[in-house]
């Protein structure tokens, strides 16, 4: 599935949701399926800076595709990570570059995505990007 | 006396707002409270009909507007107890107000291998401009512990006292926290070695009466912002025999008196402390804030404020798993606690999609969640706007928190 095919797919899930409580629901249980991190990255080299919840994320490369993993010790946080990870995992680093995130804005989370909401979406996608440039560069070389 | 609630929120137009569809519960007064008609008009008025720059013109706006905000200096003077009117400063807020006396102090009486004292209680305002002091001066930041309950151990207080202890730095009630501190009691032990105290009353001043002269303290702070005034307005009382002996903090505008290309003389107080345009619109403002909580009455407010804090105390204390964190004798009307295994983030999230405006986070108070061994709490701050019902929404709130990440 392409980047945006998956992107799709996730908010024809959310556009059956009327409510926040739904929503956040969805995303308790998006958290819960989200493999775990290998615990030798969840230390502070990976944490994320400036989130109210803790994140680590990780990303290495397998063959041409990026494979990320990340945690939260915040559910939703948690569940958020799951959904971007559900988009970026298993991409080439340049549509990961390429493509923008509009899935964010169509299920409503795009007001959690401001730098003033600490919970971690911002700095997420910004973290996942960056790897991605880290990767492209490498590839290129 | 008993306060009349419905008529009390029909002054604050903010609260009559539907937010995600649920009547706004707003308990984040502790970070700013919300604005009576009577200030938002007020400043409407100014800028309708009164504004022009004070001190300056001769002309007759300037000087009506001139001899308002000085009326706003003697309101502050009264509501505080100071002795004089020029001991009354007016800043932009409470951290502006701290750095001021961090950096006049310090350059006028800090130097190498001298003692600050702060509290664990303490807001990063009242931290880090004494860091960066001590960081110029090469002088030492002493910290007075603090017990489980979240209560300034005085013992030790003591014992931090030195031959080189040269200022006292420390909050009246906390704002992660609640905690109100016998200010009376460090006051005193402080004077025994003839130190002076600055205390912090950023979150004093809108719960209950505030007598500088009888507390003695040297310097007193707080915000406008916090009191149901506007933003960008506070104030720095300090002991004229203080104020007169330390430098300017910031220079220009109406503080000088004289300047030539040689040398600059400066305004006496108040005037010399308040360089620039001062914020006079939100100054007058400020005294239209406390002349509407003297009406409604200090006392009345403690006494109704108190019966909320108790009332959510009891509620919430008998939700399983929570933990109320500051649990001191004394207490201003904030809770503080935590959800066992649920982030305080989590809980803000679900907490806010209710309608309920909450904090979450270290409060800017990181050293005090050190202390506890927590990242962060959610805090409830309540106003005399609140109500108990307001306190069950958050009650149930809380119970549907914990049935969505338990």
């Amino acid at each position: 599935m392409t980047l945006n095919e998956r992107q799709d797919e996730i908010i024809e899930e959310f556009s059956i949701f009327d409510d926040w409580m739904d929503k956040y629901n969805y995303l308790i249980e998006l958290s819960k399926d989200l493999p775990e991190i290998d615990p030798k990255y969840k230390t502070n080299e990976y944490l994320i800076e400036g989130c109210q919840s803790k994140v680590w994320l990780f990303a290495d490369m397998e063959g041409e595709k990026v494979k990320y993993s990340a945690d939260s010790d915040a559910i939703i946080t948690k569940g958020i990570a799951a959904l971007l990870i559900r988009v970026l995992d298993g991409q080439k680093p340049s549509d990961i570059l390429n493509n923008d995130l509009y899935f964010l804005d169509k299920i409503g989370l795009q007001q959690n995505l401001s730098p003033t909401r600490s919970n971690g979406l911002l700095a997420m996608v910004k973290q996942m990007k960056l790897y991605a440039m880290a990767y492209q560069a490498k590839m290129e070389k | 006396m008993s306060l009349d609630i419905q008529k009390i929120r029909n002054d604050f137009p903010i609260l009559s707002q539907e937010v995600y569809k649920k009547p706004l519960v707003y308990f984040d007064n502790g970070a700013t409270t919300q604005k009576p008609q009577a200030v938002i008009d007020e400043e409407i008025r100014i800028y309708s009909k009164e504004n022009s720059n004070i001190h300056r013109g001769v002309h007759y706006l300037s000087e009506q507007l001139t001899q308002r905000y000085e009326d706003a200096r003697k309101v502050v003077q009264q509501f505080i107890h100071a002795g004089h009117d020029h001991e009354v400063i007016f800043t932009s807020g409470t951290t502006e107000s701290i750095n001021t006396i961090a950096f006049s102090f310090g350059e006028q009486f800090i130097s190498e291998g001298d003692e600050i004292i702060i509290s664990t209680l303490e807001h990063h305002a009242n931290i880090v401009p004494w860091q960066m002091l001590c960081e110029r001066k090469k002088a030492i930041l002493k910290v007075i512990p603090i017990n489980d309950n979240g209560e300034l151990l005085l013992d030790e207080y003591e014992n931090l006292i030195s031959q080189k202890t040269k200022i006292i730095s420390v909050n009246y009630a906390s704002n992660a926290l609640g905690t109100v501190n016998d200010i009376k009691k460090i006051i005193e032990i402080a004077h025994q070695q003839d130190i002076p105290v600055l205390i912090d009353g950023a979150q004093i001043v809108q719960h209950g009466e505030v007598d500088v002269q009888e507390l003695d303290c040297d310097f007193f702070v707080f915000s406008g912002h916090k009191i149901y005034g506007p933003n960008g307005i506070g104030v720095l009382y300090g002991k004229e025999k203080w104020l007169n002996k330390m430098p300017p903090f910031m220079t220009g505008g109406e503080m000088i008196k004289k300047v030539t290309f040689e040398k600059t003389t400066f305004n006496e107080l108040p005037f010399k402390f308040e360089a620039g345009t001062p914020n006079y619109v939100a100054a007058i403002g400020l005294a239209t804030a406390i002349n509407y909580v003297q009406n409604i009455g200090l006392e009345a407010i403690a006494e109704y404020e108190k019966d909320l804090l108790d009332y959510a105390t009891e509620k919430l204390k008998s939700i399983e798993g929570l933990k109320i964190i500051g649990t001191a004798q004394e207490k201003v009307s904030v809770i503080s606690f935590n959800l066992e295994n649920i982030h305080h983030f989590d809980a803000g999230m679900v907490i806010d999609k209710m309608g309920i405006a909450v904090r979450t986070g270290h409060h800017c108070a990181e050293p005090l969640m050190k202390r506890f061994n927590i990242e962060g709490t959610i805090r409830a701050s309540f106003s005399f706007y609140n109500t108990k019902e307001e306190i069950d929404k958050l009650y149930d709130a809380i119970l549907i928190v914990k049935q969505m990440f338990g």
